[in-house]
Formats: C-alpha cells, sequence, structure tokens
C-alpha cells in the first residue's frame, strides 16, 4: 500500500515505485481557495528538500510550495496549465504537482503519515 | 475562530452562520468568503444579485449653514450645487493634494427645521482620520457618526428588480441617486437607499438601522438569486471595474489627477479651486502628472501581485503594481499600478517583475470588465 507523508508547509509526497508524487494537501487547497495558475519546476530541474518548487496562486494570493523532500523533476502536471482547477476539486489525485526521483528516501521518514497530518491540522486550527 | 479585540457587524452571527470563512479588515472580524469561494461569488455578482455586509464603513451626516457649498471646501466636488438624492463621488485631499480618502457624498433632505444637510461614507480603515479631518476643517458644521446603522450592498443585473419588490420607486431611480424611505411616507423611516457600489455592475447601497440589518438580509437571502459576497470576491469585482482601493491604489501620496480620478473634479472646481491641494491639482491639470494609474495585462496566465516593479522596454524600472491578480469575469490575470506618464498609453509594453523574473505585459484601458451602470429609465 502507497503512504502518504505531509509537511508542516501542507505539501503531501507519495511514493510510488521508485518515483514519489509532490502536491498540496486537501486541506492546503481549502485554505488557498479557487486555484487560478500553477507555476511548476522544470523536469530535470534538483530540488533540496525545503527549497522552492512551485507557486499555485489563488484569486487572492500566491501561495508557494516547498520540496518535502530532495530529488529530481522527472515530471510535471501539465493539465495544471489549462485545468488549475484540478487541485481544488482533487488536490492528493488529478491535481498533483510534478513526480520526484528521489535523492534520499530515508527523508520521507521525517514527515508526518496520515494520522499525524490530521492530529497537526488539530493543532492549528 | 474570531479575535475577541476585532470589532463585529450587525450581521457578525450570520456570516459565522453561512459558513463563512472570516478574517481581520480595518479591525472588524469580516467574511473573506463564503463556501462556494470567490470565483463562485464573482460570477454570481455579475450575473444576479450579490449581497455585501459594509457595515464597517464609515457613515455620517454632515449638517449646517450652506453646509454643501461648505464641504466643496474640503473636497473637489460640486455637491454644493446639486438637488437633493445626488451623490457624489470625490477626495477629502491633504494641502499638498494626496488622497486622505476617498468617499461618497450625498445630498439628503433637511431634518425638520434643519440646515443644509450631507450623508457621507467612508472607508472603515480612515473613519476616525476622516471624521477628525472633517471637524478640523469645518468647526462651524455639526458631524454626526452613525455608528447605529448597518450598511449593506446588492449589487448585480437583479438587484432592482428585487430590492423594487419591498420598494417599486427604486426600479427608476438613476445611478448615484439616493433616497430614503420616509422621504416620501412609503415605509418603515430609516432606510437610505442609493444607487451605487462597488463592483461596475447596477446596484445598491442600503444603509439601515444595526437593529433591522441582519432580518432585512436573512429576508433578502429568502431568494436564490442573492448570494453572500465575501470581501475576496468584492475585491476581484472591483479590481475588474478599475475601481481604487484606499491603501494600496491610492493614499496620501497620489493625487487625483495622478490617480485618473480627474473625471470626479467639475469644471468649476479645476478653475476656481478652493479646496486642500488645489495647486498641485491646477498643476497636474494643466501640465499633466508625473505618473499615472494604468491597466495591466499580463501576457500569460500568471497574476502580478500588488509590489511588484513595472519595467519598460528600455529595462528601467517605471512604476510599481498597486493591485494585481486574476479577474473571474476577463478569465485572465489583470492589475492596476503607477507609471510614468510617458509610459502611460494603453497597448504599450511593459514586464512585470514576478519572483525575479520579468512578466511580459501590456499596459490596458480600464475597466477591464464593462460598467453596467443605471443611467435611467
Amino acid at each position: 500500500m502507497t503512504q502518504i507523508r505531509y509537511t508542516k508547509d501542507h505539501e503531501y509526497i507519495r511514493l510510488d515505485g521508485e518515483i514519489a508524487v509532490v502536491g498540496i494537501s486537501d486541506h492546503a487547497q481549502s485554505q488557498l481557495g479557487d486555484v487560478v495558475f500553477v507555476e511548476l519546476p522544470a523536469i530535470g530541474a534538483k530540488l533540496a528538500k525545503g527549497g522552492e518548487a512551485a507557486v499555485v496562486e489563488s484569486v487572492k494570493a500566491a501561495s508557494e510550495v516547498y520540496a518535502p523532500a530532495s530529488g529530481e523533476v522527472v515530471a510535471v502536471n501539465s493539465a495544471l496549465e489549462s485545468e488549475p482547477s484540478a487541485i481544488n476539486e482533487d488536490a492528493t489525485g488529478k491535481g498533483w504537482l510534478f513526480r520526484l526521483k528521489l535523492a534520499n528516501p530515508a527523508e520521507l521518514d521525517t514527515l508526518m503519515d496520515e494520522a499525524a497530518y490530521q492530529e497537526f491540522l488539530k493543532t492549528i486550527a | 475562530m474570531s479575535s475577541p479585540d476585532l470589532l463585529k457587524t450587525p450581521l457578525h452571527e450570520l456570516h459565522l452562520e453561512l459558513g463563512a470563512r472570516m478574517v481581520p479588515f480595518a479591525g472588524y472580524d469580516m467574511p473573506v468568503q463564503y463556501p462556494t469561494g470567490i470565483l463562485a461569488e464573482h460570477l454570481h455578482t455579475r450575473s444576479a444579485a450579490g449581497l455585501f455586509d459594509v457595515s464597517h464603513m464609515g457613515q455620517a451626516f454632515l449638517e449646517g449653514p450652506n453646509g454643501a457649498r461648505r464641504f466643496e471646501t474640503l473636497a473637489p466636488t460640486d455637491i454644493g450645487v446639486q438637488p437633493i438624492g445626488r451623490i457624489r463621488y470625490t477626495q477629502l485631499l491633504n494641502e499638498s493634494g494626496g488622497i486622505l480618502d476617498d468617499l461618497m457624498v450625498a445630498r439628503r433632505a433637511p431634518r425638520q427645521g434643519g440646515e443644509e444637510r450631507l450623508f457621507l461614507v467612508v472607508n472603515a480603515a480612515r473613519k476616525d482620520e476622516d471624521f477628525a479631518h472633517i471637524r478640523r476643517l469645518a468647526p462651524d458644521l455639526r458631524l454626526e457618526p452613525l455608528a447605529g446603522r448597518a450598511l449593506i450592498a446588492l449589487q448585480g443585473p437583479k438587484a432592482a428588480e428585487i430590492l423594487a419588490r419591498t420598494w417599486p420607486r427604486v426600479a427608476a431611480m438613476p445611478f448615484m441617486t439616493m433616497t430614503a424611505t420616509g422621504d416620501e411616507g412609503d415605509g418603515i423611516e430609516g432606510y437610505f437607499l442609493s444607487r451605487s457600489g462597488y463592483t461596475g455592475e447596477d446596484g445598491f447601497e442600503i444603509s439601515l438601522p444595526a437593529g433591522e440589518a441582519a432580518a432585512f438580509v436573512r429576508r433578502l437571502l429568502e431568494d436564490p438569486e442573492v448570494r453572500p459576497i465575501g470581501l475576496g470576491a468584492r475585491d476581484s469585482l472591483r479590481l475588474e471595474a478599475g475601481l481604487c482601493l484606499y491603501g494600496h491604489d491610492i493614499d496620501e501620496t497620489t493625487s487625483p489627477i495622478e490617480a485618473g480620478l480627474s473625471w470626479s473634479i467639475p469644471k468649476r472646481r479645476r478653475e476656481e479651486g478652493g479646496f486642500p491641494g488645489a495647486e498641485r491639482i491646477l498643476r497636474e491639470m494643466a501640465d499633466g502628472p508625473a505618473r499615472r494609474r494604468v491597466g495591466l495585462r499580463p501576457d500569460g496566465k500568471a497574476p502580478a501581485r500588488e509590489g511588484a516593479d513595472i519595467v519598460g522596454e528600455e529595462g528601467r524600472t517605471i512604476g510599481r503594481v498597486t493591485s494585481g491578480g486574476f479577474g473571474p469575469s476577463v478569465g485572465a490575470p489583470i492589475a492596476m499600478g503607477y507609471v510614468e506618464s510617458a509610459s502611460a498609453a494603453p497597448g504599450g509594453p511593459v514586464a512585470l517583475m514576478v519572483r525575479g523574473k520579468p512578466l511580459a505585459a501590456r499596459v490596458a484601458a480600464m475597466p477591464f470588465h464593462p460598467h453596467a451602470y443605471f443611467r435611467g429609465p
């Protein structure tokens, strides 16, 4: 079973074999509101954990997305260019942002699992 | 959920009941959006009717002998020669012609046996400063803040039809006029109805006793054509309409001429002056201002936000974005900002600096979405 992990900045990362899928959490999309534009990283870009990776813009504001783990961008969800609202409709599914080839899969161990993230959301409500 | 330090409007409880997300704004706990979200609220206002709580704004009566003409010494308006019921958009100016606030001023019938009377609506964040300023410059007039009144706006193509069910005569009111129930003995005393707004749509702003506001709004919301709209969509609607937001697009450093508000200064005032900052205003009208507020359309889909530098063709910074975002009815990013006057012509290419990268854009005419004001039956 694939495991989803979250950062405190509300990114998620889900390991799918060798490759990890990155996006923003359902909580993050609901806080942002209607997404109207997404700036994605370049394929081949090497991201450091915690570094700027993408920007998600709602009607109201621009929000940075940070890399939940280090690695190389191997794919981006270019469907978001014409349909950024996919993030609102299905943040952890068709609203994914990019795929990462992880440099160090052990980095995921430092992130929250679903239960821990749900607990974390209660603390910031 | 809400901070105890924030002020609440008479509709606060209703906002929470409607599931609004509340944010601090000008010292008030205000709804930024309801569960449907900003895009849907924006589009609903353009197609049917949006209901806004703007009770945080400052309302006041200003009364005194020859009061309307006297008010002209504070602002470059011609309200002194307007008939009862006419509304003017104007600005309070400082001695150097900068904008202290922008406001609506309406001529109201005097109270029985009373002096000339004006009704003012000023920005929430500026009301204390504005009222102190008016009292300082016009100590002979009596300023009465109306803290016990709520203010709601009903905006959109269905607004007139909906309000006319309660007050049939509002259907024929032209844009920028106001009437009050009781004036013609046809209803409950004390509802001030203005055909005005901040969305570019036809619509009304209704001042009413605070204690009646929640019941009045609940009744309006029973109509499926009416939906509550938060500050988020209020901002995107006014941006598409090319309207200024105080503290962002205009402030104490910008003049009404730079801001493209010279349409609000009538010919007589341009010739005669006689208001604070007149020297600068008359000079800028004659020689042209050094900078101008312009519309901006990014070529792509990325929005440019407030604070982004505007770079001219030769690579030099020529101004700054003062408001920017996504226009839901335009279907594209839109912005406004100030540029050097030489670069203010619509169509001119500029670059907007977003996250360190130049975003290609063009100077654009405003409004971005056509106004739909009701000029008369």
